[in-house]
């Protein structure tokens, strides 16, 4: 495929100063995402999953920082804007979607106001055709009612349907790419569903590259194209979503699939990997994962920061697993 | 096996109105939220219960009736046939106390942050004044932490870590029956199995009964032994785990299955549920799920199905076989 | 395992290194202004606890005073007795330093206890409105609320009103501290009991108190051990600043002639005495007061805000 990526982010590095060092919550991060794919970037708490999508929207708070690195939007780089260039941007081209949907609406605006608010800002109409489109946008996503809801308050809506105008939010300025972060981590299962459905639907129908941060593996398995592992900061594994998930090669993907209850189907106790995942301020020489790899050799703890590009492409580890490799007990 | 745990037509109303001059001043009614309306269940010794629903459902009120921290509006809970909340004899009430513990959700709201881990552990036991020497140390260790860890406070562990810190403490008066409340819903995967595995082990050792809570289905398909579904504060179907999971019988526990997301689901485009939970305050006449529920006639609309035997599995639908 | 003296005494420097190198002290080191204050307030703690050993004279026995003394400049012999004071004297001969010194005395100590007695009150009310809820909570809060309507000055003066009209002539001075105290603090818990009330309510509804309850302890227990602890850190701040309002407050019921007695002076009562001299000449008898006055309740002040700052959780 020659189409130039919706968002091409090349090794990025976020770092934190901090009072006992430098922190680096993204480490070297590259990924590509192209029009209409949807990109999981998967990882336990700490593993920096958010912090890289808020450094490609350029919501990094103080005192965190890009250090390195590149971000292009369809080409154009936008690590190093600032101010107001990337706050225009951040609307018409890049839209959010944050995890908890009472906090993200406004609770003292209509959900009217801040739809045709959005979308005056970014597009050129008036008033009367922005309206339009914010009705238009609250059907798209399945509110009923849609004319008469436009003038209700968010604390008026249930927690699914306040997700949904979140939403339409966030595409109603008709951006090329999303960013959600752990958008269904808050809702129900059965909610979980239909805005996964949704999401999918939306973003193929107009072309939206998503990037869907999460930590939720069964989300990922639904909804992504592709998946970005990663861990204490780095990228562990990036490829397609069917293998990664069942053919991982990295062994801390593999290690992670198999602990899952449904991977342990049968048996009285589940896998686990031992240990957990280290601070960022602590991180192991070496590669970050080895002190709990059951694979490690002396090249993982002696060789600094084994990375997709150094390695298969696909798995950063020296010895990417084989398919008849599995995880023990 | 007898019923270690005996619960019948538990109800639970909250008055969730507003003050009463606002209810005079907007002419508003009482609002009255039903959390749990007629469950009953038994949970026998030595087993694992699950109670499996969304937010509303009513599982986490009736684990909380269950330990005592909430009374119930109507029915009763008897635990080793003693009913907390009507029983008088404080000596009987003070010996369920320490058999029944429970875990909670948010690793990190469940630790006072000002005790010392040592002081925490113990608690249940030195508060009604009884000795305690070494006890927090020996929990600890059982629980996988080290025994050196008893001086610290709860900020210098993660979240896994101050999860096996509230197991440890919940063992501290050796009780019999453990309410766990969503208690991996909080933590990552790979910690997630490593606690879960720790309360396998725990009950096998220690023979223990768990009550267990969570609306995450991969979780509970692992650890349960027989499973009741909650919809809307009511019970509408419990049956034992296999055969749940093989022949759901009621709609609802059917479209969960459904609509919960899946590891080996790659790129299934299925029709998501309808609709959404509908408001506790004001429920649908009759059963509460028909306005999402593909099988429902005017009998569903007007008459509120009761629980009836199909095999193994207690089913409240007109329609389930 | 024995606990030898050598294992001890490396677990003693370790606590104290680990503390200087806690979030809190690297905060305090890392701030001038909090380095400033608190050496400034250290120091004049001091010299007032120390008073009767630096004041070079006693500037309340009248043994010792001589009137001719009266209105001597700062630093300079008094021209009828050659006597050298170095902030000056007053109009009764009194070393205006020895004064200063006894009279911070006054204002720290009305300062601290009507603090405390403030917190006393505002806390244990506060638990017991955030924690116990229902109708003792509705009451408290509207006691606190009109309590709000009304100046904490005129309160004061009006608990002042009270005492005076009750206590029999022969006492008033000496009780005067003790109202002042009392009428400080009285007027003064309202904004502890709001803050704790709110903190309770947050941390009750966490789970380890549930675990509590869960336990069957008493609610006073969880009150005390478990919520108490965890709803200190904004009372420490407020405290801190309280203590700067609470000195200015005693200097203005003494400047208004309703405070500590011109027999046992507080600084606001020297700065009284000093206004009458102002535009006289005799600058010092009012300027030095003050400006004692200003420095304490500055600093105190400053120090509070970095408190508050540094126990943000949000900015650690």
């Amino acid at each position: 495929m020659t189409q130039t990526p919706v968002l091409s982010v090349r090794n990025l590095v976020v770092e934190i100063p901090t009072r006992h060092g430098v922190l680096r919550p993204v480490d070297h991060v590259s990924y590509d995402i192209h029009a209409g794919e949807i990109l999981g970037v998967v990882g336990e708490s700490g593993a920096g999953k958010s912090m890289a999508g808020n450094a490609v929207i350029g919501l990094l708070d103080r005192p965190a920082r890009i250090a390195s690195g590149e971000i292009l939007l369809s080409g154009q780089p936008i690590h190093a804007l600032k101010g107001d260039t990337i706050r225009r941007l951040r609307g018409k081209k890049m839209g959010m979607i944050f995890q908890d949907p009472l906090t993200s609406l406004n609770p003292l605006l209509t959900v009217g106001d801040q739809l045709t608010e959005t979308i005056l800002e970014h597009l050129r109409v008036g008033q009367t055709e922005a309206r339009k489109r914010a009705i238009a946008a609250l059907e798209e996503v399945g509110i009923p009612a849609a004319a008469q809801r436009i003038s209700s308050y968010p604390h008026e809506f249930s927690g699914g349907m306040r997700q949904r105008v979140v939403i339409a939010l966030a595409l109603c300025a008709e951006p090329d790419l999303v960013i959600a972060d752990e958008p269904t981590t808050a809702l129900d299962v059965s909610v979980q569903a239909q805005i996964v459905a949704l999401l999918k639907r939306l973003c193929r129908d107009r072309g939206v590259a998503v990037m869907l941060v999460t930590h939720d593996m069964g989300v990922i398995a639904e909804a992504a194209d592709r998946v970005a592992v990663m861990y204490a900061g780095r990228l562990a594994e990036l490829g397609p979503v069917r293998e990664v998930l069942t053919n991982a090669r990295h062994p801390y993907t593999a290690g992670l699939m198999a602990s899952t209850p449904l991977a342990s189907q049968g048996r009285k106790r589940l896998r686990q990997i031992p240990g957990s995942m280290p601070r960022l301020g602590a991180l192991p020489s070496g590669c970050a994962f080895h002190p709990r790899c059951e694979f490690a050799q002396e090249q993982c703890r002696n060789e600094p920061g084994p990375t997709l590009d150094r390695c298969d492409g696909r798995a950063a580890c020296w010895f990417p697993l084989t398919t008849d490799q599995k995880v023990s007990a | 096996m007898s019923a270690l745990i005996s619960v019948r037509d538990l109800t639970r109303v909250f008055d969730v109105s507003k003050p009463w001059l606002n209810r005079v001043i907007e002419r508003r009614p009482k609002a009255l939220l039903t959390a749990v309306s007629e469950v009953s269940f038994d949970v026998p010794e030595n087993s694992v219960y699950a109670l499996v629903g969304e937010s509303g459902s009513g599982k986490s009120t009736i684990g909380k009736i269950m330990v005592g921290l909430v009374p119930p509006s109507n029915g009763s809970v008897k635990i080793e046939g003693v009913d907390l909340a009507t029983e008088t004899d404080q000596s009987k009430i003070e010996a369920v106390r320490d058999d029944i513990q429970m875990i909670f959700q948010d690793p990190f709201a469940s630790l006072n942050p000002r005790w010392r881990v040592r002081d925490i552990i113990e608690e249940p036991v030195s508060a009604k004044g009884r000795r305690t020497s070494g006890l927090a140390e020996k929990l600890l260790e059982q629980v996988g932490l080290s025994a050196a860890d008893a001086g610290k406070y709860p900020h210098e562990f993660s979240g896994g870590q101050r999860q096996r810190i509230c197991i440890a403490r919940a063992l501290a008066s050796e009780p019999r029956i453990i309410v766990c409340d969503e208690p991996t819903s909080a933590l990552d995967v790979s910690v997630q199995s490593q606690v879960l595995n720790l309360m396998s082990d725990l009950r096998e050792e220690l023979g223990l009964t768990y009550l267990f809570i969570s609306h995450d289905l991969t979780v509970v398909q692992h650890m349960a032994d027989v499973i009741g579904v909650l919809y809307l504060g009511r019970l509408v179907e419990e049956a034992p785990r296999d055969r749940l999971f093989n022949e759901p019988k009621h709609p609802y526990t059917q479209m969960l299955f459904d609509a919960a997301p899946r590891m080996d689901a790659f790129g299934r485009e299925i029709d998501p549920p309808k609709g959404e939970i509908p408001d506790a305050i004001n429920p649908p006449p009759g059963c509460a799920f028909h306005p999402r529920c593909p099988l429902a006639t005017d009998r569903c609309r007007t008459e509120n199905p009761e629980m009836r035997n199909i095999g193994t599995t207690r089913v409240a639908c007109h329609h389930a076989q | 395992m024995t606990d030898s003296a050598e294992t001890r005494a490396p677990a003693a420097t370790n606590r104290a290194r680990r503390i200087w190198d806690s979030d809190f002290v690297w905060s305090f080191r890392q701030t001038p202004v909090a380095i400033i204050s608190f050496f400034v307030v250290m120091v004049l703690v001091l010299a007032a606890v120390v008073a009767p050993l630096i004041a070079p004279h006693d500037p309340f026995n009248p043994a010792t005073l001589n009137l001719m003394n009266g209105f001597t400049p700062p630093g300079e012999p008094n021209a009828f007795t050659g006597d050298q004071f170095l902030l000056g004297t007053d109009d009764q001969g009194r070393d205006v330093f020895s004064t200063i010194l006894y009279g911070m005395r006054i204002s720290l100590f009305v300062g601290f206890a009507a603090v405390m007695l403030a917190m006393v009150i505002g806390v244990t009310l506060g638990l017991l409105a955030g924690y116990l809820g229902g109708w003792v909570e509705s009451i408290i809060m509207r006691v606190a609320d009109v309590q709000l309507t009304f100046p904490a000055i005129l309160v004061a003066m009006l608990i002042f009103g009270i005492a005076k009209g009750i206590t029999p002539p022969e006492y008033r001075d000496q009780m005067a501290i003790w109202v002042l105290i009392l009428a400080i603090g009285l007027s003064d818990w309202v904004q502890f009991a709001r803050v704790v009330r709110g903190a309770t309510l947050v941390e009750k509804g966490k789970e380890y108190v549930q675990a509590a309850r869960l336990i069957g302890r008493s609610p006073f227990a969880i009150m005390l051990r478990h919520i108490l602890p965890n709803v200190l850190n904004p009372v420490l701040v407020i405290a801190t600043i309280s203590l700067a309002l609470a000195i200015i407050a005693e200097a203005t019921l003494s400047f208004l002639g309703v405070g500590a007695p011109p027999t046992k002076p507080s600084l606001g009562t020297l700065i009284r005495i000093g206004q009458e001299f102002m535009f006289s000449g005799e600058w010092w008898i009012l300027f030095f007061p003050a400006l004692a006055l200003l420095s304490l309740a500055l600093s105190i002040n400053l120090l509070g805000d970095w408190l508050r700052d540094a126990l943000n959780p949000r900015l650690r």
